[in-house]
């Protein structure tokens, strides 16, 4: 609840509940590397903690330009923390152009840390500033701390002896003792991973130890001075047991190894680079041993019609992507469902369309996991609404995709696959297996085959081949029910496509029916949502609660097909709310299916909806 | 091609239930045959092989054989035959692909598997039309081809598959058609080869491409229009009947080949090729080896093995694994953790 509390200048006895800290420079400042100790170190503290990485889609954009700025923001408190926070109550700005993009976001009153080696003449005008924003008074509402880091981050490495270049490039570190110290952290994590990264090059670990303890010297000398004061934040009250932090993308691919282990599968990985999905075929790559086989392909279609061949062999096919590549997978998406193979199929949604906003965040991409390919195709969406629920979805549509021979889409975001977050480590032993067994012998009368014959749950038979006796063809072309034989007559197609959708329809016996996440089950006002847009509406609905009013919060886990009871329960409020990063999209399926009058709440701007925003469209909503 | 033995079966045993459904009198008849005949005679067992292909009247193959099936979609089958071969290195795979589908809307997908080397057979039935959706001029069309979406004639130069799968890095290039007795040599070399092997079928499309190859597939003269080539044995052909024998030669001024007059049969002074299926520089020139001037090159062009992807891959997959744990608990709690008591 970072928020609505009082700026961080309160020292240790009168300390916050939380503060948002926000680091910003030019994309080759390192600020993503100072974000993730520095949140590493909180995690370490034993703060609860959500971030939010944000840097542009250009690896190495112009130095000092308004569209290189790299930023990192993080949420961290002695309470519960759901969202990387509005506005930040510290900004560090690495540059003239990282002030400008990021100053209006700051909290009024809040602590604006700048180097002033940076801002030069030519910085300014880079950054399109007339005058010197430190000297000209533009930034009174704010207290500024403007010190010349890049100098004292020279000073501290010289003893090393680095080309300038070099020696700046320390300028993170420095920063990041600076932080360290005003957050009362200990340096030695930072120190043990800083001689492991630079294993090869003790020097430059030296040099970056000592810019990092100059950093926290600075902090303790500018203290004696008045101008910085020490927070320290008492670990958040959690669960007794053993904590890691954990992104989206390392989420998702633990889940899908864990997932295929309780299938009792390999798995199969066929990926392409496209950002922000790329990290999960990154991790993947590096867990061979778990029985992953990760294999590049020359395109998307490869990707996803490799993992196709994967599953018709008897592994667990997983493919994923982002937007982009998840339309080209289309067609091949038709034929698993045709062929009724498993699949998982994780899209990292981004902006689109088309190539649109590769580096920002997007809930877009509804429409084209629900209805995105030709025919009547109906497959399962599972949607993930934090980084580590993406861990038990990967594990759910696994469990799908083997239970009902049928491909399912797991939908993340951007902003998932990138943010961190504590997660307690679970017992894996806690998860009930769900073993495939192969047909190895044939099924039908009088010792016929029957590929299509379906189970309890309209799943048909897997069959490995290899298998000796059960030689059967299988294709994208429509087929008899049963021996799976070409078949295009009436009744045949009539039959199949009552089949497919009745198996999908049928995923919805075996979830688990729709909570309220925060609230009661019926009132004025209902928020629904689904996705990475969890932690804003949790604490918007928290708020207005506290102040008294009638509101609650739903969070959809199980997009497609929706659980049971979810028109029942969202018949009992009044108002329906659906906000999302998108202009619409889970509001028109909730419309369709249930015939009721959900109102949209849109955002497309690439950013993640503020608690702010939510809690005004609440109290819009009551008024 | 599998470390497995041997078994035995009959032509028969490889004719599946289903009934086929190309035009009377269509090239894909003999292939099919062609390739059931092959099969008992290399031992191959019916449930360990698999046959994959694309979309095309080529793809409807896989039904008619009585082994594992799978007809995916337009031009990807080289990708879903790498899934199923990196998940089970032990099923044999034929991918089963036309001009249409394997060059054009799958020449990215072929291309990437014969570079990877994949080990699998690859049967390219060129008919140089698309014959499923009524007769469009297709990437092996020669310039001038009348169809309806060239009325005016093809202008669009043709791709020479051989020349691509040779460009790609293959390892091994073979080329036959339908109706040819040789052809059934040609699969059992190119299942032989461990690795991808890309073997082009010269076949009829009796409906929209009638007799496209008749000028050297045509019995009568066959031995004038056809080189067969046979590895460590002279480029011979034509013979004293129809006005002499005739033979392949460097020509090493221009870099290229020469047709030369074999005397007395005496083909070493007439400096005749002795084909080496190693030899890749010469294989670049008989792909290229223009059919009128020259006879049409067939049998194994090109085969020179080297290490399959599955076997690098899953070899690397396995060096992974090596004495590593694979307890999914100590996975779940890599790197830094710290532990909450109470």
């Amino acid at each position: 609840m970072a928020t609505q509390l009082a700026e961080p200048e309160a020292r240790t006895s009168n300390a916050p509940e939380a503060v948002v800290v926000r680091f910003a420079g030019d994309s080759g400042d390192g600020m993503q590397l100072t974000g993730g100790q520095f949140t590493l170190s909180t995690a370490l503290s034993g703060n609860d903690l959500a971030t939010f990485p944000d840097f542009p889609a250009e690896i190495r954009a112009p130095q000092g330009t308004l569209f290189g700025v790299s930023a990192f923001q993080i949420n961290f408190g002695s309470t519960e923390i759901d969202t990387a926070g509005d506005a930040p109550d510290v900004l560090v700005a690495m540059n003239p152009a990282a002030l400008k993009t990021n100053v209006q976001a700051l909290k009024p009153g809040g602590l604006i840390i700048a180097d002033t080696g940076e801002f030069t003449k030519r910085n300014l005008e880079k950054a399109k500033y007339d005058a010197n924003p430190i000297e000209d008074g533009s930034l009174a509402k704010w207290k500024v701390l403007a010190f010349d880091i890049s100098a004292l981050t020279l000073e501290s490495v010289k003893p090393f002896g680095l080309g300038n270049k070099e020696a700046l490039r320390c300028k993170n570190m420095w920063t990041l003792g600076l932080a360290l110290w005003m957050f009362d952290r200990d340096r030695a994590p930072l120190v043990e991973w800083l001689n492991n990264k630079f294993k090869k090059n003790p020097v430059l670990a030296e040099a970056n130890i000592a810019a990092l303890n100059a950093g926290h010297a600075y902090g303790e000398t500018a203290e004696l001075g008045g101008q910085l004061h020490q927070t320290h934040l008492d670990p958040v009250p959690s669960p007794a047991g053993l904590y890691r932090t954990v992104t989206g993308a390392e989420s998702v691919a633990l889940g899908l190894v864990v997932g295929a282990q309780l299938a009792e599968l390999p798995m199969f990985f066929g990926g392409y680079p496209i950002t922000p999905a790329s990290s999960i075929l990154h991790y993947l790559a590096g867990m061979k041993e778990y029985g992953v086989t990760t294999f590049q392909a020359e395109d998307e279609i490869a990707a996803i019609a490799s993992a196709i061949g994967a599953s018709y062999a008897g592994h667990l096919g997983v493919t994923s992507s982002s937007g982009p590549g998840i339309a080209l997978k289309g067609e091949a998406m038709g034929l698993a469902v045709m062929t009724e193979l498993p699949l998982v199929i994780v899209n990292s949604q981004r902006g689109g369309p088309s190539t649109g906003l590769p580096t920002k965040t997007e809930q877009s991409d509804l429409y084209q996991a629900v209805y995105g390919r030709n025919g009547d195709t109906p497959l399962p969406v599972i949607a993930a609404r934090s980084p580590s629920d993406a861990f038990e979805c990967a594990i759910e549509a696994c469990r799908i995709a083997v239970q009902y021979m049928t491909p399912v889409m797991l939908l993340t975001d951007g902003y998932i696959a990138n943010a961190a977050e504590p997660w307690q480590v679970p017992d894996v032993s806690a998860y009930k297996p769900f073993p495939v067994r192969f047909l190895q012998e044939p099924n039908g009368p009088d010792g016929t085959l029957l590929p299509y014959a379906r189970d309890e749950k309209g799943a048909r038979p897997w069959i490995k081949p290899g298998t000796p006796g059960l030689m059967h063809r299988i294709g994208g072309i429509e087929k008899n029910p049963g021996t799976g034989n070409l078949d295009y007559s009436p009744a045949a197609h009539q039959a199949m496509t009552d089949a497919r959708k009745g198996k999908v329809d049928g995923v919805a016996k075996g979830i688990p029916a729709q909570e309220v996440t925060l609230g009661s089950d019926k009132g004025k006002l209902a928020v629904v949502g689904w996705g990475s847009t969890y932690g804003p509406i949790h604490q918007a609905v928290r708020r207005a609660r506290a102040k008294g009013l009638d509101v609650s919060h739903i969070h959809v886990r199980h997009i497609w097909p929706l659980p049971e009871n979810l028109g029942d329960l969202l018949r009992g409020y009044d108002k329906i709310i659906v906000p999302e990063m998108n202009t619409g999209q889970f509001k028109t399926v909730l419309r369709d299916q249930f015939l009721v009058d959900a109102r949209p709440l849109n955002k497309t701007s690439g950013q993640p909806f503020t608690i702010a925003e939510i809690e005004a469209a609440i109290e819009g909503a009551l008024a | 091609m599998n470390a497995i033995a041997p078994i035995t079966t009959t032509l028969k045993d490889w004719e599946s239930d289903q009934e086929v459904r190309w035009c009377p009198g269509c090239g894909d008849y003999a292939i099919l045959k062609a390739v059931q005949r092959t099969l008992p005679e290399i031992g191959a067992n019916p449930a360990n092989t698999v046959f994959v292909s694309g979309i095309g009247c080529s793809s409807r193959f896989p039904y008619y054989m009585a082994s594992y099936g799978f007809h995916t979609i337009h031009g990807r089958a080289p990708a879903f035959a790498t899934g199923i071969k990196l998940s089970n290195p032990e099923l044999d795979v034929w991918l089963v692909t036309g001009d249409g589908d394997g060059m054009s809307i799958g020449g990215n997908h072929t291309f990437h598997l014969i570079r990877r080397n994949l080990n699998c057979q690859i049967m390219l039935f060129n008919n140089e039309i698309y014959g499923l959706t009524k007769g469009q001029y297709s990437p092996t069309s020669r310039v001038g081809t009348n169809s309806p979406t060239s009325p005016m004639g093809s202008v669009d130069r043709p791709a020479s598959p051989c020349a691509f799968a040779l460009g790609a890095g293959g390892r091994f290039i073979a080329r036959g058609f339908d109706v040819s007795k040789h052809l059934p040599d040609v699969l059992k070399a190119a299942h032989a080869h461990q690795g991808a092997a890309f073997v082009e079928i010269f076949q009829n499309c009796i409906v929209y491409n009638k007799d496209r190859f008749e000028d050297f597939a045509a019995p009568k003269g066959a031995e004038d229009r056809q080189l067969w080539l046979k590895n460590g044995e002279p480029m011979l052909f034509g013979s004293d009947k129809t006005g002499g024998t005739k033979g392949i030669a460097l020509d090493a001024e221009q870099l290229t080949l020469k047709v030369v007059d074999v005397v007395d049969g005496d083909w070493q002074a007439a400096g005749v090729l002795v084909h080496d299926v190693t030899n890749r520089s010469v294989a670049h020139m008989l792909v290229e080896m223009p059919f009128g001037p020259f006879p049409m090159a067939l049998g194994v062009i090109y085969d020179d093995p080297r290490p399959t992807y599955e076997v690098e891959l899953l070899g690397q997959d396995a060096k992974a694994r090596e004495g590593k744990s694979t307890d999914l608990s100590k996975l779940l709690a890599k790197g830094q953790t710290w532990t909450v008591e109470h």
